[in-house]
C-alpha cells in the first residue's frame, strides 16, 4: 500500500531516486535543481540512504563521474539545468555513443544569455541530438513516477542510454503537491538491481571507447538511432507495468486529452500541460473541437503515436518554449518533417511560448487556439512561427 | 569487421595487428656476446624481447626496429641490420 | 626458438599498438602495469597513449579501461572509484594514465576536484611537453623555449616563453598524500615507485618524463639517453614527496650543462642557430640551477 505525503517537488525526485536503491550519485548545485541534490544529501547524512555522492567541482565531473560508476555496474544519478546541462553536452553524447545507462534530472531553465533562472525548455532540447532518452513531466506525481521508470528504461538491455527526466524549474521543483509514494519492496520488484551487458571487470577485462575510422563509424551511430526506435515499444511496456502497481497511468509516449473530433489539437510539454488540460475543458463546454497531445516522450520522438491522436485533425497547434535560432522550434520542426508529404496531414502551426518564465496562462492559449481557428478556415498555413506574447513595444 | 554494442572490444586484441611491418631495420642478438641481464626484455616499448630458458629472443612479428635495445645493451650484443625484404 | 604464445597474451599491455618508434609512453605503461598487477581498472583521456593502444578491434589492454574524453579522466576515475566502493571492492584499484595536455591543461579543473575530494586514484601523468598526438602543440607542460606548433620558433619568435606548470607543487598543495616524479630513463625506479604508491589509499600523482622521438626531433633509440640527460642537468628532477614532505631525491652524480640536453632535440635546435638563442640557453640553464637548488639534486661532498 502506497503512502501520500505533500512535498515539494525536488523531494518527490528525492525519494524516487533513494527508492531506486542509486549505487553512486553526484552533485554540483545550480538554481533550480540545487533542492534535489540538496535533499538526498540530507538523507545520506541522517542515514536513511546508503550511496557513494561524490561532490564534484563542475556539471561536466558530475556526469563524468557518474558515466564512469555506470561503467563499473553502479547504477548513477545526476541532476542539473540550464548553463549545467550544456556544460555536461560533451560527456552525453560520449556515454550516449558507449550504452552507458543512467540517470539525470533536468531541471528546466532558460539558457544564457541574458543570464535568467526563469523556466523554459531551451536546455533540454538543446541535448536532443545527443542520444539521451529525455521525458517532460507535467506535476509531482508524475515526476516521482518517471524517476522510477526511468532507470529501467536506461538499463534496459536494448536501450541502453542516459534517460533525462525533465521538470519545469520552480514551478515542480519548488512547489508543494500531493504525491502517492510506491513502497521500497514494490520498487524493488519493479526495478531489480543493476545488470550491465559490458563493464569494467578484473575478470574480464574489456576495453571501453575505443576510436573508430570511417568505416565503422556510421554504423555505431546508426545503433543508437536503432536503440530509440526499439525504446518506443519498451517505453510504453515499462510505463504500463509500473500503470499496473501503482494504479496510475500517465500514457506512455504521449498523452492523447480530448483529441476525439477535434478540428484543432494542441502539443505541449512540461508543466504548462496543466493549464492547457483546464483550457481544453473550457473550449469543450464552448463547443468548441479543441484537443490536447502532451508529448511525455520527446526523444525518441514519438510520432507513430502523435499521428494516430492527430490524424482528423484539421491544424495542430505546436506550444513550445524552445526556438532553434535561425530556423523554427524544436518540436514544430520534428512534427513538420514527419508529416511532410502525408497527403491528410494537418497544417501545422509553431508556437513561441513561455520563454524565460513568460507565464503561460489561459490567456496565451486563447491567443493560440485564435490563431489556429483563422488558419482552419483559410486553409493557409502561417509562413513564420508565433511568438506568443511578445511584447513588439519594447523591441527596439 | 562487425561493431559491437558501445564500441566494447577484449584486450589484447591488438596482437592482431604486426608492427614487424614497421621496421626498416632490425636488432639481431649476438649470443655469444649476450650477458642475459636482462636490459633488452625491460627497454622495449613493444615488449617484443622475449626470454626462453635464459635466452633472449626478438620479436619480430611486433618490433618496429627502433634501436633502443641496441643502444641500451650493456656488453653491445645486439647489432642493427637493415631490414631485408 | 619461438616465441610462447601464451606470454602474449598474458601481457597486460599486448604488443601490435600504433605506438612511435622508441615511444616512451609505451615503455612507461608496461612497467606501470607490471608493477600494479591485472586487479587496476585504467581510465586515459584522449591523448597518444589512447590513440595507439585502442584503434576499435585492436586493443593493447590486458586490464579493464575506458576512454570516455579528453578533460574528463580524473572525474570518471573518481566514478569507477565511488562504484568500486559501494560495491565493496576492495581489491580493485583505479588509474588515470593521462597525457600532459589532459593533466595540465583541459583536465586541471577536474584533477584539483579530485585531489580535493581525497578519492582513492592513483594518477600517472606522462609527460611529453605537447599535445603529441595531434602534431606537437604547446601545452602547459611544454618546457620553456621549446619550438611547439602553436608557439613556433621564428623570425620574431624563440619557442614558448612561459614558465613549465609545476603541476607536482599543485598536486601537493592539494594536500595529496604521495606525489613522485619518475623516468622512463630509469625504470626500475618507476615500477618501485608505481608499487609503493598502490600501497597507499587516497589520491596519489606521479608525473612521468616519457620522452617523445617524433616530438622532440631524436633518434628513437636515444629515448632512455635522452630521459637521462634531462636528468643529470637538472631540467627533470626525480623525487618523492610524502605528506608535503621531500622524502627521495635522485641525485645527480655529474651534473652536465643544459645544452647537452637542448641541442640533442630538434625541437630546441633554433636556439643554436643564431645570437638570439644564447641569452635563452643562459636562461634555461638558469631554470635548470634552480631545479638543482629547490630540490637539493647535487650530492653534496663532505667538504661544503
Amino acid at each position: 500500500m502506497s503512502h501520500i505525503q505533500v512535498v515539494e517537488g525536488s523531494e518527490a525526485v528525492a525519494l524516487a531516486v533513494k527508492a531506486c536503491r542509486p549505487q553512486v550519485i553526484s552533485a554540483y548545485p545550480i538554481s533550480p535543481q540545487t533542492h534535489i541534490v540538496e535533499w538526498l544529501a540530507k538523507m545520506i547524512a541522517d542515514g536513511e540512504l546508503e550511496t557513494e555522492y561524490i561532490r564534484v567541482e563542475s556539471e561536466f565531473s558530475a556526469a563524468s563521474a557518474i558515466s564512469g560508476a555506470s561503467a563499473t555496474a553502479s547504477r548513477s544519478y545526476t541532476a542539473s539545468s540550464s548553463q549545467g546541462l550544456l556544460l555536461m553536452t560533451e560527456v552525453l553524447y560520449a556515454s550516449a555513443g558507449l550504452r552507458l545507462p543512467f540517470v539525470i534530472t533536468g531541471v528546466n531553465r532558460a539558457l544564457s544569455a541574458p543570464i535568467s533562472i526563469q523556466v523554459d525548455h531551451q536546455d533540454t532540447i538543446s541535448l536532443r541530438d545527443s542520444g539521451v532518452i529525455q521525458f517532460y513531466v507535467e506535476s509531482s506525481q508524475e515526476v516521482y513516477d518517471t524517476h522510477i521508470a526511468a532507470f529501467k528504461i536506461a538499463e534496459d538491455h536494448g536501450i541502453l542510454l542516459p534517460v533525462m527526466v525533465c521538470m519545469d524549474g520552480w514551478i515542480l521543483t519548488h512547489s508543494y503537491e500531493q504525491v502517492s509514494f510506491m513502497e521500497q519492496e514494490e520498487v524493488d520488484s519493479f526495478l531489480p538491481p543493476f545488470q550491465p551487458v559490458n563493464f569494467l571487470d578484473v575478470n574480464d577485462p574489456k576495453t571501453l571507447g575505443s576510436y573508430a575510422e570511417d568505416d565503422v563509424l556510421m554504423e555505431f551511430k546508426y545503433a543508437i538511432h536503432e536503440a530509440m526506435q526499439y525504446a518506443k515499444g519498451r517505453i510504453k511496456e515499462i510505463f504500463s507495468e509500473l500503470a499496473m502497481v501503482t494504479g496510475r497511468d500517465h500514457g506512455g509516449l504521449i498523452e492523447a486529452y480530448r483529441t476525439e473530433g477535434a478540428e484543432i489539437i494542441l502539443t505541449a510539454m512540461g508543466s504548462m500541460v496543466g493549464t492547457v488540460k483546464v483550457a481544453v475543458d473550457e473550449f469543450r463546454s464552448e463547443g468548441k473541437k479543441v484537443g490536447l497531445v502532451k508529448i511525455r516522450c520527446y526523444r525518441p520522438f514519438p510520432f507513430e503515436d502523435i499521428w494516430n491522436a492527430i490524424r482528423g485533425a484539421k491544424v495542430v497547434a505546436v506550444m513550445e518554449a524552445d526556438f532553434s535560432m535561425g530556423s523554427e522550434g524544436a518540436v514544430g520542426m520534428d512534427l513538420k518533417a514527419k508529416l511532410c508529404g502525408r497527403p491528410d496531414a494537418p497544417l501545422v502551426i509553431d508556437f513561441i511560448t513561455g520563454l524565460g518564465g513568460r507565464e503561460v496562462n489561459k490567456g496565451t492559449i486563447a491567443v493560440i487556439v485564435q490563431k489556429a481557428e483563422e488558419v482552419l478556415n483559410s486553409g493557409l498555413p502561417l509562413p513564420e512561427p508565433c511568438w506568443v506574447d511578445l511584447n513588439p513595444a519594447i523591441l527596439q | 569487421m562487425n561493431i559491437t554494442l558501445g564500441t566494447v572490444v577484449k584486450g589484447g586484441t591488438s596482437l592482431d595487428y604486426k608492427t614487424g611491418s614497421w621496421r626498416d631495420q632490425r636488432p639481431v642478438i649476438h649470443e655469444d656476446l649476450c650477458k642475459a641481464c636482462g636490459q633488452c626484455e625491460m627497454v622495449c616499448p613493444d615488449s617484443a624481447v622475449y626470454v626462453v630458458d635464459e635466452v633472449y629472443i626478438i620479436d619480430y612479428d611486433y618490433c618496429k626496429g627502433c634501436g633502443l635495445c641496441a643502444y641500451e645493451c650493456p656488453p653491445d650484443a645486439i647489432e642493427m641490420v637493415p631490414e631485408e625484404k | 626458438m619461438s616465441i610462447p604464445q601464451i606470454a602474449r597474451h598474458e601481457a597486460l599491455f599486448t604488443s601490435g599498438h600504433r605506438a612511435c618508434h622508441g615511444c616512451g609512453i609505451a615503455l612507461a605503461v608496461r612497467h606501470i602495469l607490471k608493477a600494479t598487477g591485472k586487479n587496476v581498472i585504467v581510465v586515459t583521456p584522449t591523448g597518444c597513449l589512447e590513440t595507439f593502444s585502442s584503434p576499435y578491434g585492436y586493443s593493447s589492454w590486458g586490464v579493464p579501461w575506458i576512454h570516455h574524453l579528453f578533460e574528463n579522466g580524473p572525474s570518471v576515475a573518481s566514478g569507477v572509484a565511488a562504484a568500486l566502493k559501494a560495491q565493496k571492492q576492495d581489491s580493485v584499484r583505479v588509474l588515470v594514465i593521462a597525457g600532459d595536455g589532459s593533466t595540465f591543461d583541459i583536465g586541471f579543473g577536474a584533477i584539483s576536484g579530485m585531489l580535493e575530494r581525497g578519492d582513492d586514484v592513483l594518477y600517472i601523468c606522462t609527460d611529453n611537453g605537447a599535445y603529441m598526438n595531434t602534431g606537437g602543440q604547446r601545452s602547459g607542460a611544454s618546457p620553456t623555449y621549446s619550438s611547439t606548433t602553436t608557439d613556433p620558433a621564428g623570425k620574431e619568435s624563440l619557442g614558448k616563453t612561459q614558465m613549465m606548470k609545476d603541476l607536482p607543487a599543485i598536486v601537493a598543495a592539494h594536500g595529496a598524500p604521495y606525489v613522485a616524479t619518475a623516468s622512463v630513463a630509469f625504470l626500475k625506479d618507476l615500477q618501485k615507485k608505481v608499487k609503493k604508491a598502490m600501497k597507499s589509499r587516497g589520491p596519489r600523482y606521479l608525473q612521468i618524463d616519457t620522452p617523445c622521438p617524433s616530438g622532440w626531433g631524436f633518434p628513437p633509440e636515444r629515448t632512455l639517453e635522452i630521459g637521462r640527460i634531462g636528468i643529470d642537468c637538472g631540467l627533470v628532477p626525480i623525487f618523492e614527496m610524502e605528506n608535503g614532505k621531500i622524502t627521495s631525491i635522485r641525485k645527480i652524480k655529474k651534473k652536465i650543462p643544459v645544452t647537452d640536453y637542448l641541442k640533442a632535440q630538434a625541437r630546441f635546435r633554433h636556439l643554436f642557430a643564431d645570437k638570439r638563442g644564447q641569452a635563452e640557453i643562459a636562461n634555461i640553464q638558469a631554470i635548470a640551477d634552480r631545479s638543482i637548488e629547490n630540490y637539493d639534486l647535487i650530492r653534496r661532498s663532505s667538504k661544503e
